[in-house]
């Protein structure tokens, strides 16, 4: 039987008929082609690459880019809801979506030259090309601004030279987009992209084992020692540390939607175990205490629903900020990590296997909660909004 | 006087039980309406004659014979355009199809001939001068309606099985019609009629179904619900649509609400959750077992007995118990 | 080619429902709407047709009421090229007053195939199809389960009762498709903003008469299932005892 999504407030009737349709098409997709396959990928710790040309046909990569490029040109509410839907499957599904979308078509789009977008948006929107997004560093997680990769001008380009680290995709990429600081180690400002084809002389890519997380994704530290590129690879309009944290932005908004899918996912099966589920005579969902659970779980989906329609249409508006995204982001993954949670123990001990789901979104969304500004920076950066006081 | 109609449907020149089927219920018509006549509509290839006897046996009181080489199979304009002449020329109060697949070509197309509606694949009817009513189970399988057709003839086509033919025998008149339409000038023609798997018995026709599900766990496993329908003598063996999906069996085996929907008197279901679109083709079924590890599937709850366990320890022992239980008849 | 798809917008099946307050139809408030599954399968064949064999027109027309646009929107965003919505403001459950309609919108409209699904999903009774064929005075081969289309002639195959039949047919034609032919595309993303610029008329239904109507819906009788008679092969004997001696069924 098809996900039915969660929808108390009847948000649907505030989505247009395009929002409901884009979103009802990838949620039959991840019906029909992700659940069957992501318990054994995540047992596995194997990424569904084989899906990869379903997800391009489908339209799903860059999905909010321009249709000169090859995109699907959907506003930001349905990127949001094309998220959701994926993450509602799986995390690692939509990290994959997330890097190739907003932080690696989105950089060339808003960073490239015209050559650079009329070259690079068409193949990754079609999955011909996969991308990664090279900004932290071993050392360089939450201040990534510290980073210490540098790149060399020379006579007829640039050399690059450094380590990334955390990086989705990094080992199944065939084109990167680094940042490195073009001047002194100290110099923010001398920040810039560039486009790495990873199979450039000098780039390797080494999967990161033992990840107890995001197992059905592909994550890997990069290397790059002495990596020549010609100077067409730098993205001529990048410069200081806001244009990779534009880019963050973008795939912050995102996250913000996939949470609630991840949410949903949770609450449905902890609803359905609960009616279903036998004990002493009567199913558990009849019981004071899995009910409170129940409605919290409710609770917090709802009004995540209703914030992060909102932060589209302020999107699609041109308005929104960095800082609204911010608190969407924090909020969002942290409701979702505790109706991950308390669905698992809902479920018992049926909870801890694989072909629940709750306790894989679970081990997920701990890395989801860290991982594109963890839970902690973004209160920091809410509470600078709110006081004018930098606390970093 | 009062007059009904039934169409005969026949295979290979041989009547089929549908066909019977139609004949009672005109004859059950007929009776209800104070006594009347019967006209079955019988359309075949060379020496299809030879099953009229048997349609006055269960209460046709005339039989009209369509015998032309190029009617050995289905012919569906020249079948539509004759039945849609006899049906016109007589005054026939209503006329009864089979809702089989020849049927469910067959029955709208006459209808829409004489510009009249049709009660299609209905369970129950009552038939008076102003109406037929009739009970039809929409497809979705939760909901019945009941239906009322106004109009003369009332044409109505019959789900398979819904009606037990019931002997009520007379000496059939007999008379012969040619076509309506020339065969040759047909644009819809049946090249071929193959036979699917080793004479296996018809989901729709079959009283027992043996079903197997994603509880099976592959394609090879079947073989176990296989043992178990030869093993009660009688039984088809139907799918889900998650395994037909999977190419382990043939689309024609799936059972549910874009497969089949059938009505066996007893249904077993092997490894099967209960997914509604699955419930909605076999939830009329008469007595339903289910076999599954889990005892809250939903299967498990609609069935009439239910197996809790491993059904690869459980289905052997049940096809053995039933062979003793065979071979005791 | 140029082929029309007839479509009905139906309720999920996958939905709780209720009888409305009149018994005589499903309450439709909160119901989900789609396209009838068969009907999916029609347009998927209809759209492979064309991708195959050159192309042509994929028409998909729709008789309901307002929300059927929506359902014609689907059908465009998975590559149909024009909708056709006849306004109707219920859609009666007798087809041949539906056939009616249908058969006034195709009729000389010069379409090489007219395809409809095996049945509704809801009201399941398969006329539709062949009889607005015999009002356009067009052949039909119905529940067809193979498809293949050569120089202006068709063979399929329809699945009887334990038996496969080959139907030879000439075009134009109307077909209603059945099960295993062909799954339904999912509508790309592409595919649904592209869809908002397809043509989509919409104009009124001219029904027939109406002779069959439903006098009352109601639920199937609860059966009171769920008895859970042991486990593990040790049960199989009470079983077989309860089906012989309780049952009567062995």
């Amino acid at each position: 039987m098809g996900f039915e999504g969660v929808d108390f407030y009847r948000i649907d009737g505030l989505l247009s008929e395009e929002e409901r349709a884009v979103r009802d098409t990838v949620r039959a997709w991840v019906d029909e082609q992700l659940m069957p396959v992501i318990g054994d990928c995540y047992i596995e710790g194997r990424f569904p690459k084989q899906l990869i040309p379903g997800l391009a046909e489908l339209g799903v990569l860059g999905a909010n880019l321009p249709e000169e490029y090859g995109c699907a040109a959907l506003n930001n509410v349905a990127y949001g809801l094309i998220m959701q839907e994926l993450e509602r499957g799986d995390s690692g599904i939509r990290s994959f979506a997330s890097v190739q979308g907003a932080l690696v078509m989105y950089p060339i789009h808003a960073f490239g030259s015209e050559q650079q977008k009329r070259h690079w948006l068409p193949r990754l929107a079609a999955g011909k090309e996969i991308g990664c997004f090279g900004l932290t560093e071993p050392d360089y997680g939450s201040n990534p601004g510290g980073m210490i990769t540098t790149a060399r001008e020379t006579g007829d380009g640039w050399v690059l030279n450094g380590t990334k680290m955390w990086i989705t995709n990094g080992s199944q990429a065939t084109v990167a987009v680094i940042w490195a600081k073009t001047g002194d180690v100290d110099d923010v400002k001398s920040i810039r992209g560039f486009i790495v084809p990873t199979e450039t002389k000098g780039y390797a890519a080494k999967d990161q084992k033992g990840k107890l997380s995001l197992r059905a994704s592909d994550t890997s530290e990069i290397h790059l020692e002495e990596v020549r590129l010609p100077k067409d690879a730098i993205l001529p309009k990048s410069g200081g540390i806001k244009s990779p944290l534009s880019c963050l932005t973008q795939a912050r908004y995102g996250i913000s939607w996939g949470a609630i899918g991840a949410a949903m996912a949770c609450y449905d099966e902890a609803v359905s175990y609960a009616k279903n589920r036998v004990m002493f005579g009567k199913p558990i969902g009849g019981t004071q205490i899995q009910q409170v659970r129940l409605a919290d779980m409710l609770s917090e989906i709802t009004k995540a629903q209703c914030l992060t329609l909102q932060l589209g249409r302020l999107k699609d508006a041109g308005t929104m900020t960095p800082q609204q995204v911010s608190l969407a982001k924090r909020n969002n993954v942290s409701m979702a990590c505790d109706c991950a949670r308390e669905a698992r123990r809902l479920l018992g001990a049926n909870g801890i296997l694989v072909e629940y789901h709750s306790m894989r979104h679970l081990a997920n969304l701990e890395s989801v909660y860290t991982y594109e500004g963890t839970h902690d920076m973004h209160s920091l950066i809410l509470g600078e909004t709110i006081t004018g006081i930098p606390a970093f | 006087m009062t007059t009904l109609f039934a169409f005969a449907e026949a295979r290979g020149g041989t009547l089929r039980k549908v066909a019977l089927e139609a004949v009672t219920a005109a004859r059950r018509a007929a009776d209800a309406l104070g006594g009347g006549e019967v006209h079955a509509l019988l359309i075949g290839g060379p020496g299809i004659a030879a099953s009229a006897e048997q349609l006055g046996r269960y209460g046709a009181d005339r039989v009209t014979i369509v015998e032309h080489e190029a009617l050995e199979r289905y012919n569906p304009e020249v079948y539509a355009a004759t039945a849609a002449v006899q049906l016109g020329s007589g005054n026939y109060r209503a006329g009864f199809f089979p809702a089989s697949a020849q049927g469910r070509d067959l029955a709208p197309r006459v209808a829409a001939a004489l510009k009249l509606g049709l009660a299609a694949d209905i369970t129950e009817f009552e038939l008076t001068e102003q109406a037929l009513t009739a009970r039809h189970p929409t497809s979705i399988g939760k909901a019945i309606a009941t239906l009322r057709l106004s109009g003369t003839p009332a044409l109505a086509s019959l789900r398979p099985g819904a009606i037990a033919p019931v002997v009520a025998a007379r000496t059939a008149t007999l008379l012969s019609a040619a076509p309506a339409l020339d065969p040759a000038a047909a644009r819809v023609v049946v090249t071929a009629m193959v036979e699917r798997g080793a004479a296996k018995l018809d989901l729709g026709e079959a009283p027992v179904i043996v079903s197997g599900g994603r509880g099976l766990k592959a394609a090879e496993n079947f073989r176990l619900v296989e043992e178990l329908a030869a093993a009660f003598g009688n039984a088809a063996v139907g799918a889900t649509r998650a395994v037909t999906d999977d190419g382990w069996r043939e689309a024609t085996d799936q059972i549910g609400q874009t497969g089949r929907l059938v009505s066996p008197t007893l249904y077993v279901a092997v490894g099967i959750s209960g997914a509604i679109q699955h419930l909605a083709g076999m939830r009329t079924s008469k007595v339903i077992v289910a076999i599954n590890k889990d005892k809250d599937a939903p299967i498990m709850k609609l069935a009439d007995y239910a197996v809790v366990g491993d059904l690869f320890e459980i289905v052997p022992r049940l096809t053995e118990e039933i062979r003793k239980v065979r071979a005791e008849h | 080619m140029k082929i029309a798809v007839c479509i009905k917008r139906v309720p999920d099946t996958e939905s709780r429902f209720a009888i409305a307050a009149d018994q005589k139809s499903i309450a439709t408030s909160g119901l989900k709407f789609d396209i009838s599954d068969f009907d999916g399968y029609a347009i998927e064949v209809a759209l492979r047709l064309n991708e195959q064999q050159g192309p042509g027109e994929v028409v998909a027309v729709s008789l309901g009421p307002e929300g059927t646009q929506e359902t014609l929107r689907k059908a465009l965003s998975m590559g149909v090229d024009r909708g056709v919505h006849l306004q109707a403001e219920t859609i009666p459950f007798d087809g041949l007053a539906i056939a009616y309609a249908l058969a006034h919108e195709l009729r000389d409209a010069g379409y090489d195939l007219v395809l409809f699904g095996r049945n509704a999903t809801d009201s399941g009774n398969a006329c539709v199809g062949p009889m607005t064929a015999e009002l356009l005075g067009l052949p039909c081969v119905s529940a067809v389960s193979y498809l293949e289309i050569k120089e202006g002639k068709g063979t399929a195959h329809r699945e009887l009762e334990g038996m496969t039949e080959t139907v030879a047919f000439a075009l134009p034609a109307v077909l209603s498709i059945d099960e295993g032919i062909a799954r339904p595309r999912l509508p790309s993303l592409k595919g649904i903003m592209a869809a908002k610029k397809k043509p989509l008329d919409s104009r009124p239904a001219q029904l027939g008469p109406i002779q069959l109507t439903v006098e009352r819906m109601e639920l199937p009788p609860e059966r009171s299932g769920g008895r859970i008679v042991g486990e593990g092969a040790e049960a199989v004997p009470e079983l077989v005892r309860l089906l012989r001696q309780e049952a009567k069924v062995l």
